[in-house]
């Protein structure tokens, strides 16, 4: 894989089944960010392969898309709208949500009270909460999370860490890039060195 | 765990998105027309105020700035989302892309085109378009302001992100452009002599329906390459 | 189908020392086409009826117009093939000929404006086919340009490839509404470019320039490839060991 002049992400292997946890760590500049967007389906690799459930992600690219969220650098909000309607719409372009639905995840990610701010008020650590509310809403068995723990107080990240770990109970599969290793409840995570 | 949202439903979703937005910046919105109508008002002033002279011009005039006016426009077509990142979401969305691109150009052209359709008749009678013609005028720029808003979501996608994109992009749009401006204009010829234009309408309505069949793919593909 | 052997014949390494060898085959029989076909063009053909000796820029006009848009044509499909079947030869391909046809582009607009002049008077006129050949240059500009502006060399290589699509699928509609837009205005004066009625030594000597001219951007082609490959794999190990030997 090429990153502009710097060739980043040679010799690499990655699996995942249901329930297992994947931790992406290395220094800056190791290609955490890089593998994730080539994993996402976001980036092509000049040379290997990304299968999802035995196929070919390039296959078909909008079944591997549906079957995944993936949380990047930019938290995928618009500043215009409230928390309400950025998940009304993001993930109603994918589900079909009820009121309560969208409440309901607010509250698990403690973001009631400010849940009718537009999203540029917000702190850097709620518009966080907001983007993970996201991921949880779009209710898909992978996760690929970049870096989920930034800006987040450690009330914030301990809620993360419980929300991936329920994820997992229920099945799914979780690819975390961060600079520390998440410690999450009931699951050991994989470590994947990039340096 | 609930159903998938269906795509019909998905670009009638984005559409609507799209216009909440717009809204909600509507003095950005609203430049465009702003644009469209200072650019005309350049033509008298920079030739004769004669109506008469005007009226041989029209609509060249009025072409070239509804052309100047959808460039303008284009360059927000898919920015805001590339910035904070919805539009990566987006490509991960599982919807087709090609069918989200359509939404969205068509999200685009009713702010950005159909204002200028709907002022037209007003430019128009100023650079001395007899009553009659004013229909065919904004059929004519109907039809081109929407040829304008697909072609140029091409170019607006493969300029995503780039300095001087903007420039970029009106290079890129321009000569796809040309042949649009060629027939509506003398659409507009035609009915100001009286004659009727349906030949050259027919024509751009027939290249509005090959851009909207074939763009959005080719809109899409730019999108993914310009994600990278 | 097996698609290895296309593989394998555009890999770097095979594609820098083809191209190396190929150039001279291309560029000798070039030199000698053109040099016959001037000779053929300016000083055999007997001079045109009606045009005088004027018409003889004829002899580099059409060839070169010809070739701008047969470039164009090679830079889309090269570009389709790189975009499809991810073969990075033939985004160099692409890349390569662009400048070259533009460059033919200005060459003939610069004979037909040339060749103009004594007939109507004036260095330009909006003639169909002068007018469709700048449209075609701004297609190119854009498409050089694009490629510049994006750092990213694959970035780069794929947005220039939808591009080029996109303009090669629009160039029919371009020349059909210039063409069209042409006749509308007819006017007093007749601005067809009336290409002189042929007669065998007259048309000699053009079939000779074009084919000379074909084998021209060939052998430049073929130069200007080896200079992408280097560029784009200058990192590369073999061709440090290619170089040391």
């Amino acid at each position: 894989m090429w990153r502009g002049e710097r060739s980043v992400l040679s010799g690499l292997s990655v699996d995942a089944a249901a329930g297992d946890c994947v931790h992406v760590a290395g220094p800056n500049g190791s290609g955490k960010t890089t593998l994730l967007r080539v994993l996402a389906g976001l980036l092509t690799p000049e040379r290997g392969i990304v299968t999802w459930q035995g196929r070919p992600i390039a296959a078909d690219r909008e079944a591997y898309g549906a079957a995944l969220s993936y949380l990047g650098h930019s938290d995928g909000l618009k500043p215009e709208f409230t928390a309400r309607e950025n998940l009304a719409f993001e993930v109603g372009l994918r589900r079909r949500l009820s009121a309560s639905a969208i409440d309901s995840v607010l509250s698990r990610v403690a973001m009631t009270d400010s849940r009718d701010l537009p999203a540029r008020s917000l702190s850097a650590g709620q518009r966080r909460r907001l983007a993970i509310a996201r991921v949880i809403l779009t209710a898909t068995p992978l996760w690929i999370l970049d870096e989920p723990f930034t800006n987040l107080d450690s009330a914030g990240v301990q809620c993360v860490t419980d929300l991936i770990a329920k994820h997992l109970d229920a099945g799914g599969t979780a690819l975390i890039a961060s600079h520390h290793a998440p410690a999450v409840p009931r699951h050991a995570a994989h470590r994947l060195d990039l340096a | 765990m609930t159903a998938r949202t269906g795509a019909m439903d998905a670009v009638w979703l984005m559409y609507r998105r799209d216009l909440v937005l717009a809204f909600r910046h509507w003095d950005q919105a609203a430049q465009p027309v702003v644009f469209f109508a200072m650019v005309t008002t350049l033509f008298p002033l920079a030739l004769s105020p004669e109506l008469g002279e005007l009226r041989q011009l029209a609509g060249g005039a009025l072409w070239v700035a509804a052309l100047l006016a959808a460039l303008l426009g284009l360059e927000f077509l898919f920015r805001s989302d590339h910035i904070d990142g919805t539009l990566e979401q987006l490509l991960l969305s599982g919807q087709p892309l090609a069918l989200m691109a359509v939404a969205k150009v068509a999200a685009h052209w009713t702010i950005s085109g159909l204002p200028l359709v709907l002022v037209s008749p007003l430019l128009a009678t100023g650079l001395g378009v007899p009553t009659g013609a004013l229909c065919t005028v904004m059929l004519s720029l109907g039809l081109g302001t929407g040829i304008l808003s697909t072609v140029g979501a091409i170019g607006s996608a493969l300029t995503l992100g780039l300095r001087r994109g903007s420039m970029l992009l009106s290079l890129l749009v321009l000569p796809l452009a040309m042949p649009a401006l060629i027939f509506g204009a003398r659409a507009i010829d035609m009915a100001i002599h009286g004659d009727t234009a349906r030949g050259p309408l027919l024509l751009l309505a027939a290249m509005l329906v090959l851009a909207v069949t074939l763009a959005p793919f080719a809109a899409a593909a730019a999108l993914r390459i310009s994600a990278e | 189908m097996n698609w290895t052997w296309l593989h394998r014949l555009s890999s770097p390494p095979h594609a820098y020392r083809i191209t190396g060898r190929l150039t001279p085959w291309f560029g000798w029989p070039a030199l000698l086409l053109i040099l016959s076909g001037l000779f053929g063009g300016l000083v055999l053909a007997p001079a045109d009826y009606q045009q005088g000796d004027g018409f003889r820029i004829l002899y580099v006009h059409a060839p070169s117009a010809w070739l701008s848009m047969f470039i164009y044509a090679t830079t889309a499909i090269a570009a389709a093939i790189g975009l499809v079947w991810r073969i990075k030869l033939a985004h160099g391909v692409a890349a390569a000929s662009a400048p070259v046809g533009a460059w033919f582009t200005v060459l003939a607009l610069a004979t037909g404006s040339i060749w103009g002049k004594p007939m109507w008077g004036t260095w330009w006129v909006w003639d169909a086919r002068l007018t469709s050949e700048l449209i075609l240059l701004f297609l190119y500009v854009g498409l050089i340009a694009l490629r510049a502006s994006i750092e990213d060399r694959d970035r780069a290589d794929r947005a220039a490839a939808v591009l080029a699509i996109v303009g090669v699928v629009n160039l029919p509609i371009i020349h059909f509404s210039v063409y069209w837009w042409n006749t509308l205005h007819q006017g007093a004066t007749i601005t067809k470019f009336g290409a002189p009625s042929i007669t065998g030594d007259m048309l000699w000597p053009l079939l000779v320039m074009l084919a000379g001219f074909t084998l021209y951007y060939f052998a430049v082609l073929m130069t200007r490839l080896r200079a992408e490959i280097l560029r784009r794999e200058r990192d590369a190990s073999w061709l440090r060991t290619e170089l040391a030997a």
